[in-house]
């Protein structure tokens, strides 16, 4: 599909006053920073859920592209198990990729967390599916399968960085919940 | 008034735990590959998975039932045999199938395994299903959604065996078993391959004003403004051009069905088993749905009036309808 | 090449709502100038429209046995309510005619005596042809998105039950039946209450997606191809590997003509090259396919090299 489609961040709707946090907070932070951490998450999935590429099936090895709305960068995610992939480009330079999810940073944390039906989000318009639809459906059908373990899974191998990681996530939860 | 089993949806292992811990009584999942009909990526059971699953549900007093409901094309018979000969294996309560040949084989290689007859077979008058009765011995009818509440009535006064009806989930517009529109667009048939409107096939074209297409193949079938509820593409629930009307639904709007109101007339006309569709859906909406619905068929069994408000938010487009049940004027 | 004059054309029911005279005078053309072995007959789509060529059916009847056609009854193919009961009941009971059985209800009413299944009772596989045989069945047409592989995998078994196949070569493709009625939707009204609107459209009433292409037709609750299906190219292969008999679906124009080219066909004496550019040039104005045969998507169209 077209690498430079479309940013639409305009038209998802956000919980009002979260809603520019992130993108605020998050831009002046140099990616080369954030590219250790987000190998870390993703070396962190192949680690704890081998499981998850059986599901994926025809989804291994493609390029998601992982456009949280309300950051000031998009991810590029390829769930491969020799060589996983996630990282961070911006907005202005977005990178080749097969299929791209798109929605507010706690509507795709809603995904991992397998909180919300994903379908009602985007009957709702909240989450925006574009490309490799096959691909995007076996990532979802692999996510929801692991029971919401995912993210805490992965923060509890940050090592050193546990503590401060399980916070950030606790506190987009708790954010989360008030949203909602 | 019998009390109804409440027959829920699972695509994974993840689904058939939430089933089973929101108060399901019996789960229906299927094999991975083209031998049940909800053939999605990353969607069902591995054989090893599904034993696993059939413990789980057993050890919490829930059945699993296996839905073998497609249609094998001849010189592929192998592995709809295969996945008959594991669910008896494994235990499971039931096998659910549609076609013929695998329905005379379940019956001929294992008598004693309980046989219901899938929705997929399409059996919609009495002396179709006393047929599938007399024939393989079926023990319960999964009834097309496309029948009344009074004609169901008639028919589980002329039938030996049980009734399962759908209360809730998406609502399949044509005769199932017997619909090619999804393999004229995409090539994959839906009684072949398990899979109508396959992911694959599907495309979504947002513009920058926000506006989204929906594609199946070459095909369009919605456009949502940016302030529409939109849809999965399936042709049944697409918009449409004819020289009479422009841009409306021909088959049926993008809604689900909810039967909610009519579960203690289903429960009187003589549905045993009341069935949640969505075996595609997400973890999430099984736990909700399941939860509600159990309470809600608690409620009956008292007489109490179910609340199920909460409901809305999970179907598609936000819409529902009582479909063929609620009389004939739907037809 | 297939030169068997053993091998049969036959004609399906006509599956749409013509006025009587029309749906008279069009069986009365196939008695005298269609080329063609067999005749179904009978409402297969809706039963509230069976009473209306009744009166004329047994004019009809008469007129295709003097002209040599064999005649078979078809049934209704989805069987809810009162009056499709009935109707199928009066079709299937009626004793000493052959029937193309179309839903399980009437395997149910002929308990055991011959029949031929048609292409709505979802025969896809070896165990489910072995089955009917043993309910009586001699003949099985198969259903359009059935591909070539598992036609070729039937064959074989059919040859051990002493069975005969029959695969539709020409007209639109029945795709999906429902107990809804979209041309009453259409035109604001329900299915009780239709009027019968279904007669405008001769041919099926044409859907078109949002960007303006053509892709179904409506024909009451059944759903068809907006295509033809065209088989011209494939068939003699089909007949040499061993299948019996080939349908033309009757469409409002056209019909003859298609059944005198396929018929010159089976019989050799005119090139499938030649019959593709014949077919081109009939009335009846609908892009052809032949997807489903080649395992694609339905709707497409694919040139097979012609073997002579």
């Amino acid at each position: 599909m077209n690498a430079d489609s479309v940013d639409d961040a305009r038209f998802l709707p956000q919980p009002g006053a979260f809603r520019d946090v992130p993108r605020m907070a998050l831009a002046p932070v140099p990616l080369f920073l954030l590219q250790p951490i987000l190998q870390r998450i993703v070396a962190g999935v192949v680690r704890c859920h081998p499981e998850l590429f059986i599901r994926l099936g025809e989804g291994v090895g493609k390029r998601f592209l992982i456009d949280a709305t309300n950051l000031p960068f998009v991810m590029l995610l390829r769930l491969d198990p020799d060589r996983p992939l996630l990282r961070a480009y911006r907005r202005g330079q977005l990178p080749a990729h097969d299929g791209r999810i798109a929605g507010s940073l706690l509507t795709l944390l809603d995904l991992v967390d397998g909180n919300t039906d994903s379908d009602a989000l985007f009957f709702t318009r909240k989450l925006v599916v574009e490309g490799d639809t096959g691909a995007v459906v076996a990532l979802r059908n692999a996510m929801d399968d692991t029971e919401g373990r995912l993210a805490d899974d992965v923060v509890s191998g940050f090592g050193p960085l546990t503590w401060p990681a399980a916070q950030v996530l606790a506190v987009l939860r708790e954010i989360r919940r008030r949203c909602q | 008034m019998h009390r109804p089993e409440l027959v829920c949806p699972a695509g994974t292992p993840a689904g058939l735990h939430a089933a089973v811990d929101a108060g399901a009584d019996a789960v229906y999942c299927g094999f991975q590959g083209p031998t049940n009909a909800r053939n999605f990526p990353g969607l069902n059971f591995s054989p090893r998975e599904m034993e696993q699953a059939v413990t789980y549900a057993h050890d919490r007093g829930t059945k699993v039932l296996a839905a073998i409901n497609s249609f094998p094309p001849a010189g592929q018979m192998a592995a709809w045999k295969r996945a008959v000969d594991d669910a008896v294996r494994f235990g499971m309560d039931a096998v659910i199938v549609a076609d013929i040949g695998v329905a005379a084989y379940t019956a001929r290689m294992h008598p004693d395994q309980r046989l219901h007859l899938s929705v997929q077979a399409g059996a919609s008058s009495p002396e179709a299903i006393n047929f599938y009765c007399r024939e393989f011995g079926v023990r319960r009818v999964v009834l097309p959604r496309i029948l009344t509440v009074a004609e169901i009535k008639g028919i589980h006064a002329q039938i030996p065996c049980e009734i399962e009806a759908f209360i809730f989930g998406n609502i399949g517009m044509m005769a199932e078993g017997r619909c090619s529109l999804s393999a004229y667009a995409t090539g994959q048939s839906t009684n072949m391959d398990g899979v109508c409107s396959p992911a694959s096939h599907v495309h979504y074209l947002q513009d920058e004003g926000g506006n989204l297409k929906s594609l199946l193949g070459e095909f369009t079938i919605d456009c949502f403004t940016c302030d529409e509820s939109a849809g999965y593409p399936t042709i049944c629930k697409g918009r449409y051009d004819t020289e009479i009307r422009t841009g409306y639904y021909a088959f049926e709007e993008p809604v689900s069905l909810n039967l909610t109101p009519l579960l203690p007339e289903l429960m009187r006309a003589g549905v045993t088993a009341l069935k949640i569709e969505g075996r595609q859906r997400s973890r999430a909406y099984v736990a909700a749905v399941v939860a509600a619905f159990r309470k809600a068929v608690d409620a009956c069994m008292e007489n109490r009036v179910p609340d199920m408000a909460g409901l809305i938010a999970l179907t598609e487009g936000h819409r529902e309808t009582q479909g063929a049940f609620g009389g004939r004027k739907w037809r | 090449m297939a030169l068997g004059t053993s091998k049969r054309l036959t004609l399906g029911p006509v599956l749409f709502n013509w006025p009587v005279e029309t749906w008279r005078d069009f069986y009365y053309r196939v008695a005298d100038e269609a080329p063609v072995d067999r005749v179904y007959i009978g409402e297969v789509v809706c039963s509230k429209r069976a009473p209306l060529f009744r009166t004329c059916l047994p004019d009809v009847v008469d007129r295709l046995r003097n002209a040599g056609k064999e005649i078979v009854f078809s049934t209704l193919a989805e069987v809810v309510s009162g009056t499709d009961r009935k109707c199928l009941e009066s079709v299937a009971c009626a004793g000493d005619i052959l029937i193309e059985a179309n839903d399980m209800s009437a395997l149910w009413h002929l308990d055991g005596n011959p029949f031929i299944a048609g292409p709505y009772l979802n025969v896809y596989n070896e165990d489910t042809l072995e089955f009917l045989a043993g309910k009586g069945a001699v003949h099985v047409t198969l259903p359009p998105e059935l591909p070539r592989s598992a036609i070729a995998a039937l064959i074989e078994k059919a040859g051990e039950l002493k069975l005969t196949l029959e695969v539709q070569v020409h007209g639109r493709m029945p795709l999906a039946l429902s107990a809804r009625c979209y041309h009453a939707r259409a035109h604001g009204l329900n299915r009780d209450s239709c009027r019968y609107v279904c007669d405008r459209d001769p041919d099926g009433m044409l859907l078109r997606t949002l960007d303006g292409k053509p892709f179904l037709v409506i024909n009451g609750v059944q759903t068809l191809s907006y295509t033809c299906l065209n088989l011209v190219q494939e068939m003699n292969a089909l007949a040499d590997v061993g299948v019996d008999a080939f349908r033309i679906s009757p469409q409002s124009s056209g019909t003859v003509e298609a059944a005198r080219i396929f018929h010159c066909c089976l019989k050799g004496e005119m090139t499938a090259d030649e019959a593709l550019i014949r077919l081109g040039e009939t009335e009846f104005d609908a892009p052809f396919a032949n997807g489903f045969h080649h395992g694609a998507e339905g709707h497409h169209w694919r040139s097979v090299a012609t073997v002579v």
